[in-house]
Formats: C-alpha cells, sequence, structure tokens
C-alpha cells in the first residue's frame, strides 16, 4: 500500500512540475467544446440539447489526448523495468498509475464542466447530474485508457493506434454519461442510467489493472 | 530450436490433407445453399424477395461473432500456454472476422433499406457489431505494430480477451434493448421461429460460411507458417 | 559456496535464436564479466537472470534453489541497472533517489550514496539539469543505498554501467562493486572491456558470448 501511495505522489508531483503538459487536457476540452456553437450556430434551443453529449464527447477526446504519455516515460527511461522488479505488485503499479492519470485529467475535466454548462445554456437542473455522471464516468475511461497505453507501449504511431483501440470502448460510458444529462434535462428519472454507469466503473475496475499489468510485463519483455 | 516448430510442422501437414476436402465441401455447399436461398424458398409475405438478402447476412453475422470467440479463446491458449500455433491462428483469423464483419454491416445496410426505410440506424445491434468491426482493426493494426512480432501477438491477445465483453453486448442487444432489429429467431427457447422452408437454406449457408471460413484460415495460416519458415532459412543463408 | 548457477540457457527473440546451452556460475564474491559483440545476447542474459525476460529454455538457481520456484522471492534479491536511466527531470536528484529506496523498501537514507558517487553537491537540484554523465551516477547511486543496512540484495546485475562515465566516476563504481563482492555479494557485468574491467580483473570471471548462434 505504501508503494502505491509512493508512485501517485510521484506522479502528481511531476505533473504538478510539468505544469502546463497536465493543463493543455483542460485546455483541449474547454476549447473543443466551443467550436461546437460556431459549427451549428448559437442558437440558444439547440445548444442545450446537444450539451450533455457534446461535453462528454470532447471529455472522453481530452481524456484519451493524455493517454499516450501515461506510461511512455518510465517506458523510455527504463523505470518501467524497476516496477516490475520493485517489490510493488504490477496490478498496483497500474492502479497507481490509473489513479494518478485520473487526478491529472478527469478531476480536472470535471472542475472545467461547470464552465462548458454555461456556455452552453444548460439550467441549473442538469448541473449536478453533469458533474455525477462525470465523476462516475471518467474514472472508467482513465482504467480503459491504461489498457490501451499500455498496450501500445514502443508501437509506431501509437497516438492513433491508442484511438482505434480505445475509443470503441469508451462508447457504453459515453451512451450512459449523455443519458444521464438528457433525463435530467427532459425530467426524466436517471438514477438508474447512473447506476449503470456505477457498473462500468466497478467492471472496469475488477478487469483494467490485471489487464493493463499484463500488457505492461510484456511491454518490456 | 526444433521443439519451437515441431508443432507447427504436423499442423502444416494436417492442413495440407485437410485443405482439399473442405474446400470442396465449402464449394458444393455454396452451390447447394444458394438454390435453395435464391430458388427453392419462398420470398417473405411482407419483406419480399429482398428476405433473401438474409442467406448472406445472417451466416457472416454467426461467422463473425465465432471468428471473434476463436480469437480470443487462441488469445487466452497464447498467453497461458505460450503456445506459438496459437497467435498465428488468432493473427490468421481476424482480417477474415473483419470481412465477415464488413459483409454484415453492408448487407445489413442494403437489407434495411427496403424493410427500416433507412441505410443505418443507431440503435444497439448496428452499434455493437460497428465496434466489433473497431476491435477487429485494432486487433489487427496492434499486431503489425512492432517490430517485434511477438509483441504485437502479445499485445493483440490482450486486447482480444479485452475486447470480448463485447460479444454477449452484441447476441443479447436485440433482447436486452427495444430496437429495430428483430430478435433472435433460432436459439429460443422454444425452438425456431422461423418456417422450415427458410430455415433449410439459412442453416445451409451457414454450415457453408463456416467452411468458407475454415478454408482461409487454413490457408491463411499455412501462408504465415512458410513465409516465417522462409524468413528464417534466408537469416541462416545470410550467415 | 554457491551463489548463481545457469545451466543450459537458450534465448529466442522472434525468429532468431540469440544463444543456445549458455551455462555458467557464479561463486560469492566474485564478478562475472560478460563480454561479446553487439548482439550477442549481453542484454538479454541479463534480462533473463533479473526475471524480466523468459528463457526458451534453460535452468537458474540461486543458492542451488530454481529462481522460477519463488519469483518474488528472487525479485527481492536482485539489483538490475540496465542502459536506461530511469531519473525523472522534474524531481531534484534527492527525490529520484528517494523514491527509488522507498519503492524497494530500502533504507531511505540516501546521503552516503550520493557521496560514494560524488553528486552529493547536486542533491538539490532538478535532475533536468544533469548531464547524461552525471545521470549515470544518479543511476548507480541507487546500488549504494542501504549499503550498510541488514538487508541488501546480494545480486547485481549491470548492463554496461560505465557508459558515458568519466575516469574518476568508473573508479567509484569500481570501488562500490569491490564493496559488494568483499561482501559476499554476486555480480554479473556486461562490459565493453575498459577500466572497470581492469579495476575488477582480480575478483571477476569472464565469459565470452559468441556472436549470434547460427
Amino acid at each position: 500500500m505504501n508503494g502505491l501511495v509512493l508512485l501517485i505522489r510521484r506522479d502528481l508531483k511531476l505533473a504538478y512540475r510539468g505544469g502546463t503538459d497536465a493543463a493543455m487536457a483542460v485546455v483541449f476540452f474547454i476549447l473543443a467544446a466551443t467550436l461546437f456553437p460556431f459549427g451549428v450556430g448559437p442558437d440558444p434551443d439547440i445548444l442545450p440539447r446537444i450539451g450533455g453529449g457534446v461535453i462528454w464527447v470532447v471529455a472522453l477526446l481530452a481524456a484519451m489526448l493524455s493517454l499516450e504519455r501515461m506510461f511512455s516515460a518510465d517506458y523510455e527511461d527504463g523505470s518501467l523495468e524497476q516496477f516490475v522488479l520493485s517489490p510493488l505488485p504490477m496490478v498496483l503499479v497500474a492502479l497507481a498509475k490509473i489513479i494518478a492519470h485520473w487526478l491529472t485529467t478527469g478531476v480536472l475535466l470535471l472542475v472545467a464542466a461547470p464552465v462548458l454548462a454555461v456556455f452552453y445554456n444548460l439550467p441549473g437542473s442538469a448541473f449536478v447530474p453533469l458533474i455525477v455522471s462525470m465523476l462516475l464516468g471518467t474514472p472508467t475511461l482513465s482504467l480503459i485508457g491504461a489498457i490501451g497505453a499500455a498496450l501500445t507501449l514502443g508501437a509506431r504511431r501509437s497516438g492513433v493506434l491508442i484511438s482505434l483501440l480505445v475509443l470503441p470502448l469508451y462508447i457504453p460510458v459515453l451512451i450512459f454519461g449523455a443519458l444521464v444529462v438528457d433525463g435530467a434535462l427532459a425530467g426524466r428519472e436517471f438514477g438508474g442510467l447512473l447506476m449503470v454507469l456505477g457498473g462500468f466503473l466497478l467492471l472496469a475496475l475488477a478487469a483494467a489493472p490485471w489487464a493493463t499489468a499484463a500488457a505492461l510485463r510484456q511491454a518490456i519483455e | 530450436m526444433l521443439h519451437r516448430f515441431a508443432n507447427p510442422n504436423r499442423f502444416s501437414r494436417l492442413a495440407a490433407t485437410m485443405l482439399p476436402w473442405v474446400a470442396t465441401g465449402t464449394v458444393i455447399l455454396f452451390v447447394v445453399g444458394l438454390y435453395f436461398a435464391l430458388f427453392a424458398s419462398p420470398a417473405d409475405y411482407q419483406q419480399g424477395e429482398s428476405v433473401r438478402i438474409m442467406y448472406v447476412h445472417v451466416p457472416a453475422a454467426w461467422v463473425a461473432l465465432a471468428c471473434y470467440t476463436f480469437i480470443a479463446l487462441m488469445s487466452g491458449v497464447s498467453l497461458i500456454w505460450k503456445h506459438p500455433l496459437a497467435d498465428i491462428a488468432a493473427r490468421s483469423a481476424a482480417p477474415l472476422g473483419a470481412g465477415f464483419t464488413v459483409i454484415v454491416l453492408a448487407t445489413g445496410s442494403l437489407w434495411g433499406k427496403p424493410t427500416w426505410g433507412t441505410w443505418w440506424v443507431w440503435d444497439a445491434r448496428l452499434t455493437s457489431v460497428l465496434v466489433l468491426l473497431f476491435l477487429y482493426l485494432g486487433h489487427i493494426s496492434l499486431t503489425h505494430a512492432f517490430d517485434n512480432p511477438a509483441r504485437g501477438a502479445k499485445a493483440a491477445a490482450i486486447l482480444a480477451l479485452v475486447g470480448f465483453v463485447n460479444i454477449p453486448i452484441i447476441k443479447f442487444s436485440v433482447d436486452w434493448w427495444n430496437t429495430l432489429h428483430q430478435p433472435a429467431s433460432l436459439t429460443r427457447l422454444d425452438g425456431p421461429a422461423i418456417d422450415p422452408s427458410m430455415l433449410t437454406p439459412l442453416l445451409l449457408m451457414g454450415v457453408a460460411f463456416s467452411l468458407y471460413f475454415v478454408t482461409m484460415l487454413l490457408v491463411r495460416m499455412r501462408a504465415d507458417l512458410a513465409a516465417s519458415k522462409a524468413r528464417a532459412l534466408r537469416l541462416r543463408a545470410a550467415e | 559456496m554457491q551463489g548463481l548457477t545457469v545451466k543450459g540457457l537458450d534465448c529466442v527473440r522472434g525468429d532468431r535464436l540469440v544463444f543456445a546451452g549458455v551455462a555458467l556460475a557464479v561463486n560469492p564474491g566474485r564478478a562475472l564479466l560478460l563480454s561479446g559483440p553487439n548482439g550477442s545476447g549481453k542484454s538479454s542474459l541479463l534480462r533473463i537472470v533479473a526475471g524480466l525476460l523468459p528463457p526458451a529454455a534453460g535452468t537458474l538457481a540461486w543458492e542451488g534453489e530454481d529462481i522460477a520456484a519463488d519469483a518474488e522471492a528472487h525479485r527481492r534479491r536482485i539489483a538490475y541497472i540496465g542502459h536506461a536511466d530511469p531519473v525523472k527531470p522534474g524531481l531534484t536528484v534527492c527525490e529520484n533517489l528517494e523514491f527509488w529506496a522507498r519503492l524497494y523498501g530500502l533504507d531511505p537514507e540516501i546521503e552516503p550514496a550520493l557521496y560514494q558517487f560524488g553528486i552529493e553537491q547536486l542533491a538539490d537540484l532538478p535532475a533536468r539539469y544533469l548531464s547524461a554523465g552525471q545521470r549515470r551516477r544518479l543511476t548507480l547511486a541507487r546500488l549504494a543505498v542501504g549499503q550498510n543496512s541488514p538487508w541488501r540484495p546480494p545480486l547485481w546485475l549491470l548492463d554496461e554501467p560505465a557508459t558515458g562515465l568519466d575516469p574518476g566516476a568508473v573508479a567509484m563504481l569500481a570501488n562500490s562493486i569491490l564493496a559488494h563482492l568483499a561482501n559476499e555479494g554476486v555480480a554479473v557485468i556486461a562490459s565493453h572491456g575498459g577500466r572497470l574491467d581492469d579495476a575488477l580483473s582480480g575478483h571477476a570471471d569472464r565469459l565470452g558470448l559468441p556472436d549470434a548462434a547460427p
């Protein structure tokens, strides 16, 4: 357990000192979302209707952008080999990296989401469902993304490859995340949808660290 | 070195003896199946002649799903027992599966236009089959993305196992969600909900597609083995 | 009197047989210097002994016990230094070393290790300002962490550790290795010859790996 916390703290320290690198995902998140009103027109009726979906799609892409750097620095400088040889089990190494990734991207997206909700004229009643759905959904994105990031270590054109591997697996989270916001807007019951998102999170939590650990181990062979 | 190629050699010989038989079987079944599908079965009272698309669409879907299951199985074998043949089987099957998935999507689209009035709907079955296509493409790209082919094989095997969650979603999507797509007609507890005059050609085509898959798989695996043997010989000759 | 024993080791990379039938034995207090041309499998051999790479065939034993029997115990007895320097530019020299010491459960008292490799004055400097040679020293300093603690990895696996080091630093490295050997430690070192080999010559055996087997 100590090793887990140690590794998370190291990654957070690196992300904090790296400064702009970590902020890029959020900047992309906001920038990409501001493109849509120009594309579909700033009609105040349309924007709230597409708002939930757009915010979720852009969050997906922003989370994916930062995946390539998740393990590559540790892979290139030999840290990954040392992790394999350390007393910390690889599953916990994977979990620590995933938690650190979520804390440095997912959480920042959560913080930025209300700004976008304002941009899209989302009514106040949709704010909390949006945040809660992202709170349940973004960790799943980090978990699934870690598998893709680990599988493509050392691959040619790994950036494009990650999106091909990860985006299809992100679809369920996107569907239910956007449905929550839609449901809140239409005044429908959305508790069940949140449960589904929570179920995805549990499923990913049960499988992703192991798959990631296996992928990391074969990456350094 | 020998122990690594002993089994593949035996497989190669076995495949060589099997190939003419399965190939002939494929041709015969396709001829008979297509005859039944196109001439000896009735048109649907609602859908008319377009129902005949089913005899390509449904068998292709079966094989596309079975192929992914096969790849996932081989991936498990490869990761647990590290059998080199399993990797070769998985990477030989993936492009075939992708091909069948394209056939499923294309014929489904052609069938959807006259019956539903649209080429494409975003329902659970269609979306999950589209995801299947992406998984196949991801598997193929990952296999070839590394300079060391062994790494590509292992990475692809892990992906295949992770992506397997999609298979039950495809299978049951028509039962779990209300969609335009009709529910399964064959694998129901109370027996097939399809007339024997249509069931015969459907099953014939199903077997024909499966045999075609087996034939192509054997051909591709033999080609893969031959290529790596040729590579090894060339490397040895250069020394 | 048994340290590391290796018998009938084969290594296959892709379709290529890198080496076959490698056998070696290193007693406590001795070092083994691996030599051979590029591609002969020096790195692969070290990685196999470290447990990073599965061998195609062969047995490895420590103190007469099969290494594969308890992979975790084996992990705890090795210190492996590869080609790359696992040094984070964003952390200071001190933080870098402390991280690895803590992750490995070693004594986080790192000051002596910094002195041993002559980088004590850089301790609070972010590692991004280090030269390649200084980064290498920082990597190697991990070997010296916890030298005096009762629990220390007895098996050192060093892959061309002297690359990029100036003569002074090579002498520091040689001293660390000699101290390790004097403590009944075992070291397997891939080398390109040079000063390090000379400094260790009285305590080391040699194994030449042939050019890639046909």
